[in-house]
């Protein structure tokens, strides 16, 4: 097997970035307008990346599939985001939280790229702050913060249950302030559909203009793609509805190798499943754990009944018995895990759907009791008006129902230190990458990543980049990129011309039940086998009898989900094939083969200790496994013990 | 939790594309959970029309979770229907009753044309934040966040202003099609903030110069904005932005750099 070349710098751990940005090469500042950059996706990541690269002189093309720059998924994130300011004055500083990070991804990331993410975390704040980011103060008029998601030092900024939102507008707006200074070309409503490689270099990409239906290829001299995660792939997730792989799975098939696509994040507390006809799944900030109480009935005939109904000594606060310390604030995973676990035995609660109650209480009782309502609704209010809007039900008189839900994705593409992929000159910033996060993503840490990316890591290194290529020379008729425009026609009218009687979206959820089934909270061989038997086949019936109307010429969104799903019926297979060559728990990956006599995760450290690169080896191939192995020299790799 | 099921009738208004002419479609439907969400049950209708070889009805949406401000039709003669403060994604069909019609209709502004059914184009809102709709900062220029200290109240102030999730139910819902809870949103939550003031006045006239060019009406004070608005954001904020309007159209130093585009 081939090794793969972070290029992490070496020495002292706090000095490696600044030591690789003095490395760096510089583009002349009259010299940048001569080189054209594509930037795909405008979430946190993208915008970020393309106002950034669009100040500094490059010329930027940037895309996007929704109708606004503004409306990329970044801007549903909840919770906050993590800087190691220490303006608590709590003991909080760089090293620490690139200590939690390294620790809370269960020691499978690099600590190259988590040490300059923690490093740049406090840049991030400043940045947000001086674009008028309303971020939370204290009276004084100082920037407030909080603890989340158990940690024990209070790093997390935010505004509101919208910090997402109000940084991703924040990066929209320098965004906007390049495209009217011309530096950037917006392209809303534009779908990447392929990734053009020319001599090894990533050249440009092939897209459809989602109104017009027309295809078209645009040519640059270096590609980032900024796409957002494959949480989707589960059909229920929290991701928007139209987040998918089709970017990062296209730029895989010609050549960049996916990393670790096993390691999926569920997140525990989401409005659990209505009925069959659910569309998405709505997350509920883990914060509500700081004072709500996680619990089911002890007896599995006691799950139909009126919860205040029941009395103490019937209920199981399953968390509270399991882990004494942290209680109901273990990390997700564990959260996630042991839902499942209690539901699998029959004692969950809520409505049944496809003959199961998949559901556990997060009782509000005892908080109310203690600290009155008033300051319940001063901390949750807009969290229980949330609830009650999506399933009617009061939480202040009942509690809620929760069950964990697919959330985030670490896995993505490789990228070496300076966020490049396998292919030169195609750079992934992001979720859409699998840099920092290992085998599980702490709390607030997903909004840090995608601006440190953006705003603090990609203008230097693919200047770097650029630096050593020539601009432009590259026509549309080169015959490598009327190949790629072929075959993406050629792949279009091949989804309209099936005329078969199923819907995208019925394929879709198929391919989400039988992930989340055998890919999910939890897995083992045989259902991982089962997966990869059912797959293929399943791809093999989209493929027969998908039902699309319409043409590509025109706004077409049954189309635009049919390809999309089609990328997920291939990722699903790759997924389930490194969850099945990761002999090991993890983080979010649990393989039930490898935990404790009492359920808990068992890493191997001797056999796993690195980063899975898959490479594409042709439709109907296996893929190849390569591997980076990691090293640790500042954080010994320990036992995560919540107990 | 009980599960009630509805039969509806929706008509919907069909539309092919931008030059082309509207009509009203009559669907039945007749398993509508009243758990589902409006959007969830426009998806029940379009799997069935799909599956039947006919167009499903085309509009927009993302989250699903009332943040992104992608979805958005008029319900009833209602931007995002009858519940206050809920998008349509979040509104949910236990809030309409069995054998109900419900009239579902594109926004109607002529500064957001018709692409298809419901799918409007609300690229004019992007316009008029190009316009002038940031603080002027280079990325790693910025000093420590806490060198300026902002009262909690302008904070908190400005963040009710920059919750727009800049849907345009403030324009389908004025009768002038008015944009200016939307402008006034950027305005104050900006010109709250101590890092705003440098470009306020250029920012106020440019943001408004682009307003006009796009095609939106006047403010005449009726409030259907902030009535129909999910995230009841307060017409307050509209006088706030005609102070700040003729503050700089009486002293600005720059006069000249008050232009306008064509739509």
């Amino acid at each position: 097997m081939k090794p793969l070349h972070s290029h992490a710098p070496s020495g002292p751990l706090e000095s490696r970035w600044e030591q690789h940005r003095f490395g760096i090469k510089l583009v002349n500042p009259a010299n940048r307008r001569k080189y054209e950059i594509i930037v795909v996706g405008t979430g946190l990541a993208g915008a970020a990346a393309a106002a950034s690269l669009g100040e500094l002189g490059y010329r930027v093309q940037a895309f996007c599939f929704q109708d606004s720059a503004r409306r990329a998924h970044s801007i549903a994130a909840q919770g906050g985001i993590n800087a190691a300011k220490n303006y608590q004055n709590d003991g909080d500083s760089v090293f620490r939280l690139f200590y939690d990070t390294i620790k809370g991804g269960d020691f499978r990331s690099r600590e190259s790229n988590v040490y300059r993410l923690a490093e740049l975390s406090v840049n991030i704040i400043d940045q947000a702050t001086a674009q008028g980011i309303p971020f939370a103060r204290e009276y004084g008029g100082q920037l407030a913060n909080r603890s989340f998601g158990g940690a024990q030092v209070s790093r997390t900024f935010y505004a509101r249950g919208q910090t997402g939102q109000q940084l991703l507008l924040g990066a929209y707006q320098a965004l906007s302030r390049q495209i009217e200074a011309g530096q950037v070309k917006m392209h809303p409503r534009t779908e990447m559909l392929d990734l053009i490689v020319v001599a090894g270099r990533a050249r440009g990409i092939v897209t459809r203009d989602l109104i017009s239906g027309e295809i078209r290829a645009w040519l640059a001299d270096a590609v980032v793609l900024a796409t957002g995660g494959y949480g989707n792939v589960f059909y229920l997730s929290t991701n928007a509805k139209g987040c998918n792989t089709t970017a990062i799975w296209r730029a895989y098939k010609r050549g960049a190798f996916f990393a670790n696509p096993c390691f999926t994040q569920i997140h525990p507390t989401c409005i659990p499943v209505a009925g069959d006809y659910q569309s998405k799944l709505t997350l509920m900030s883990e914060s509500l754990r700081n004072d709500g109480r996680v619990w089911v009935p002890l007896r599995a005939e006691d799950c139909e009944r009126t919860p205040s109904e029941i009395p103490e000594s019937a209920r199981d606060y399953y968390l509270e018995r399991r882990y004494p310390s942290f209680g109901n604030l273990v990390p997700r995973d564990i959260a996630s895990r042991r839902a499942k676990d209690v539901c699998d035995d029959g004692r969950g609660v809520g409505p049944s759907v496809g003959g199961a109650r998949r559901g556990v209480y997060l009782d509000f009782r005892d908080a109310i009791e203690r600290l009155g309502k008033d300051a319940i609704v001063q901390r949750y209010g807009n969290l229980f008006d949330m609830y009650e809007r999506i399933t009617g039900e009061n939480p202040y008189q009942v509690p809620m129902r929760m069950y964990p839900a697919s959330h985030y994705t670490m896995g993505g593409l490789w990228v070496d230190y300076n966020l490049m992929s396998t292919i030169e000159g195609l750079f992934v910033a992001g979720e859409a990458n699998f840099s920092d996060h290992g085998a599980n993503r702490l709390g607030a840490s997903a909004l840090m990543q995608g601006l440190a990316d953006g705003y603090f890591v990609l203008p230097y290194t693919l200047g770097n980049y650029l630096a050593r290529v020539s601009a432009g020379e590259l026509t549309t008729d080169h015959p490598e990129v009327r190949a790629v425009l072929a075959e993406v026609r050629g792949r279009l009218d091949r989804l309209l011309s099936i005329g078969g009687s199923t819907s995208p979206d019925s394929f879709h959820r198929e391919l989400g039940r039988l992930m989340w089934d055998q890919c999910g909270m939890s897995r083992n061989q045989q259902g991982l086998a089962r997966a990869l038997d059912a797959i293929p086949r399943l791809r093999e019936r989209f493929w027969q009898d998908l039902k699309l109307v319409g043409s590509g010429s025109e706004l077409n969104q049954a189309l635009e989900l049919a390809g999309r799903v089609a990328d997920f019926l291939e990722l699903g297979e790759l997924m389930c094939r490194d969850a099945q060559t990761r002999e090991e728990s993890c983080g979010c990956h649990f393989r039930e083969e490898h935990a404790t006599a009492e359920g808990e995760a068992e890493r191997d450290d001797e056999h796993f200790t690195h980063v899975a690169a898959w490479e594409y080896n042709g439709d109907g191939a296996a893929p190849l496994r390569h591997t980076e192995e990691l090293a640790f020299e500042f954080v010994k790799p320990s036992t995560r013990s919540y107990k | 939790m009980s599960d009630r099921l509805l039969k509806l009738t929706l008509q919907v208004w069909r539309q092919k594309g931008p030059n082309e002419p509207g009509h009203f479609e009559r669907y039945t439907c007749d398993t509508v959970s009243e758990h589902m969400s409006f959007l969830e049950m426009l998806d029940v209708v379009n799997e069935g029309l799909l599956v039947q070889g006919k167009d499903p009805i085309a509009f927009d949406h993302d989250c699903r979770e009332g943040i992104c401000g992608a979805c958005g039709m008029v319900i009833n003669g209602v931007a995002h229907g009858p519940r206050a403060a809920t998008t349509t994604c979040q509104l949910h069909m236990r809030h309409f009753k069995d054998g109900d019609q419900i009239v579902i209709e594109p926004w109607r502004a002529s500064a957001f044309p018709v692409w298809k059914d419901l799918v409007v184009d609300r690229s004019a809102f992007d316009r008029i934040i190009q316009a002038g709709g940031y603080v002027s900062v280079r990325t790693g220029s910025a000093p420590d966040a806490n060198e300026t200290a902002v009262p909690k109240t302008d904070a908190e102030l400005a963040l009710d202003a920059a919750s727009c999730i800049g849907c345009g139910a403030c324009v389908a819902a004025c009768p002038n099609a008015s944009a200016s809870l939307f402008t006034a949103a950027k305005v104050a939550h900006l010109g709250l903030l101590p890092q705003g003031q440098a470009e306020r006045q250029q920012r106020v006239l440019q943001m408004v110069a682009q307003m006009d060019a796009e095609g939106f009406g006047h403010c005449t004070n009726h409030n259907e904005c902030e009535a129909v608005c999910p995230k009841q954001i307060s017409v307050r904020f509209i006088a706030r932005m005609n102070r700040d309007f003729l503050r700089a159209l009486l002293t600005a130093d720059e006069p000249s750099r008050l232009r306008r585009k064509p739509a």
